[in-house]
């Protein structure tokens, strides 16, 4: 399979303070389309980061970034957030849900940045809340929601727009075993059923058996792992 | 436009969440525009009073140079032959329309202490030449004798001015024997009398001025222009010819301008501490929707929408509070009834009025200290890296 994201040579440095620290090291990687990864690491390892940079969140201080066949590096903020709004779906920690709106709305935010009529915004919505089994909970807000039920919301809402590429930052980080494995086992069926490829940050060595491969970065450098340059 | 409606209309769904911070800026705007709204009224109130005096069909005639009645003096000599000048309309009789008035500060005593009231001196043609004068209670003094009709302003803001009361100044005892409106404007503070009868009292046998109604054969403008022509070429008179309106209009010049000054001063200072409120409110609510403005941007919302937002909350707190205060002005002082010093240095009673155009006045001062303060936290949501506002730095 053809790679999806592709970084050669990433060197990524924050200043803090009078201080530069480098937390990516000349690493280059490649994702192949369909790919499900697991990322992982110690705390500072930079697998953040690199989530960051495959998600078009954040650029390189060095190297060549290429996503969904786009060098996302050369983007300037605005082609970036449009690039991000066509091509990823993201899933946080802490779901990231707007407290205010319902779960269809919180799903039908990423369709507001489409030209579809409302009609089929609402028909996506619906789809999107059903493959995670949350159809019926379509009219609650995330404060009436269980954790596992508003990760399953942040997922359609991640889904919704059918992006390149989904990027999990520890989806299952706030939440108990049970529900941690029901999430996982809902990211293996939207890689193996649908198609999607997935790029998760995790601790996590049980969710990172749900993946296909695993990368291990340690002190911003890829030290082993089954899917790299 | 459907992304900046979308996040618009979820930041200020918000809102209640954030309502004590928001307080701030509602209740610092609230009170910069009563304020200004407060003292502004007052100042078109009092100018409303005194622009409202008088008539485009009425000259006034004042000693040269002077800038107020109560200053001028035209001399007794004087006074038939400035009736007769050309523009001045005659009655069936064919005498001149004009009443040679004499215009004194007299002292009352109020609650809190001595006030000064303007006691007029009116011929009979006075009454004539001012339709607007209409009197209300009572009836007319009479020539001859110390008694006076008093105007309704001036009865409210006066204590002890009614039909059938007395009053003691000049060393005499006068008589209230009617009571008078004049639609509000400058003339009901005061107290009128029979001209002659006024210049035995004070013991000044000229007057202060000549009120002079036009020759309605020609437009007002013009008969002004004929007379004051007239008076300027005839070598005896040192007199200056004014439109009534234009005269009134002037006096209140000097005190609304203060008025405004001082105001506009304090506005600026109360907007101040405002503009700081709403920065900082609007800064703790950046801080507080942090992640939800970084996930929006994360799913591909731009800069724009996120800033707009910013700057709808701080607009839609900037007006509320606006609003607010605008009302309590209205309430506590639209139509309140109060008095202040003329140019005369007599006491002109006057009412405030809040009109549409200075509670859009004051809006438009909320929706300044709205916008200045929503614009720099909102430059700070859409500058910081989305990343770091993802992890809540």
């Amino acid at each position: 399979m053809s790679a999806i994201v592709s970084l050669h040579n990433v060197v990524k440095t924050y200043t803090r303070g009078k201080q530069t620290v480098e937390v990516l090291h000349n690493l280059s990687i490649e994702i192949a389309q369909g790919d499900f990864v697991a990322l992982m690491g110690p705390s500072g390892s930079g697998k953040t980061t690199l989530l960051n940079l495959i998600g078009g969140l954040d650029r390189p201080s060095k190297g060549e970034v290429n996503v969904a066949g786009e060098r996302i590096d050369q983007l300037s903020s605005g082609q970036l957030a449009k690039w991000r709004a066509r091509h990823v779906g993201f899933v946080f920690q802490f779901y990231n849900l707007m407290p205010m709106l319902s779960a269809e709305r919180n799903v039908e935010l990423p369709l507001l940045l489409t030209n579809l009529s409302s009609a089929r915004r609402k028909q996506n919505v619906q789809a999107a809340l059903a493959v995670v089994g949350l159809a019926e909970r379509a009219k609650h807000k995330p404060a009436e929601l269980s954790g596992g039920q508003a990760q399953r919301v942040a997922i359609a809402r991640a889904l919704v727009a059918d992006p390149t590429l989904l990027v999990c930052d520890e989806p299952t980080g706030d939440l108990d075993r049970t529900t941690a494995d029901e999430i996982l086992h809902l990211l293996q069926m939207l890689n193996k059923d649908h198609g999607k490829t997935i790029v998760m940050v995790t601790h996590d060595p049980k969710a990172a058996e749900f993946a296909s491969h695993q990368l291990h970065l340690d002190k911003g450098q890829l030290v082993e792992g089954s899917v790299h340059a | 436009m459907k992304q900046t409606l979308a996040v618009t209309w979820m930041n200020l769904r918000s809102l209640p969440s954030r309502y004590m911070t928001s307080l701030v800026v509602v209740v610092g705007i609230a009170l910069v525009v009563g304020v200004l709204v407060a003292m502004l009224s007052m100042s078109k109130g009092f100018e409303h009073t005194l622009k409202g005096t008088g008539s485009e069909s009425r000259a006034l005639m004042l000693s040269a140079g002077v800038t107020a009645e109560l200053s001028s003096y035209i001399d007794p000599q004087m006074v038939p032959l400035l009736r007769e000048m050309p523009g001045i309309r005659r009655d069936a009789a064919g005498k001149p329309l004009a009443s040679a008035e004499l215009l004194v500060i007299t002292e009352l005593r109020r609650g809190d202490g001595d006030v000064n009231v303007a006691l007029r001196g009116v011929e009979p043609a006075g009454m004539t030449i001012r339709p607007e004068v209409k009197l209300v209670e009572g009836r007319l003094f009479k020539s001859g004798l110390r008694e006076l009709i008093a105007g309704r302003s001036a009865t409210r803001q006066f204590s002890g001015i009614n039909v059938g009361s007395k009053l003691q100044f000049r060393g005499s005892e006068w008589d209230v024997v009617g009571i008078f409106e004049s639609d509000g404007d400058a003339h009901e503070s005061e107290l009128w009398t029979d001209a002659d009868t006024a210049r035995s009292a004070f013991g000044r046998p000229g007057a202060s001025a000549i009120l002079a109604q036009f020759d309605t054969s020609t437009p007002p403008a013009v008969a002004l222009q004929t007379l004051k022509a007239a008076v300027a070429a005839d070598p005896r008179f040192q007199i200056d010819v004014l439109g009534e309106r234009d005269y009134y209009s002037s006096q209140s010049q000097g005190v609304t301008d203060n008025i405004n000054f001082i105001t506009v001063f304090i506005t600026v200072i109360m907007a101040f501490g405002a503009v700081f409120g709403a920065l900082n409110t609007m800064y703790s609510a950046v801080a507080a929707r942090q992640i939800e403005i970084a996930t929006l941007r994360a799913i591909g919302f731009s800069g724009l929408p996120v800033m707009v937002s910013v700057l709808a909350e701080s607009v839609a707190l900037a007006l509320i509070g606006g609003l607010i205060g605008a009302g309590c002005a209205w309430l506590l002082f639209d139509g309140l009834t109060t008095a202040t010093l003329g140019q005369n240095f007599t006491q002109v009673a006057f009412s405030f009025a809040v009109t549409p155009a200075l509670v859009a006045r004051g809006l438009s001062w909320a929706l300044g200290i709205g916008l200045i303060g929503g614009f720099f936290p909102a430059l700070k949501a859409i500058r910081q890296p989305v990343a770091e506002a993802l992890r809540g730095a």
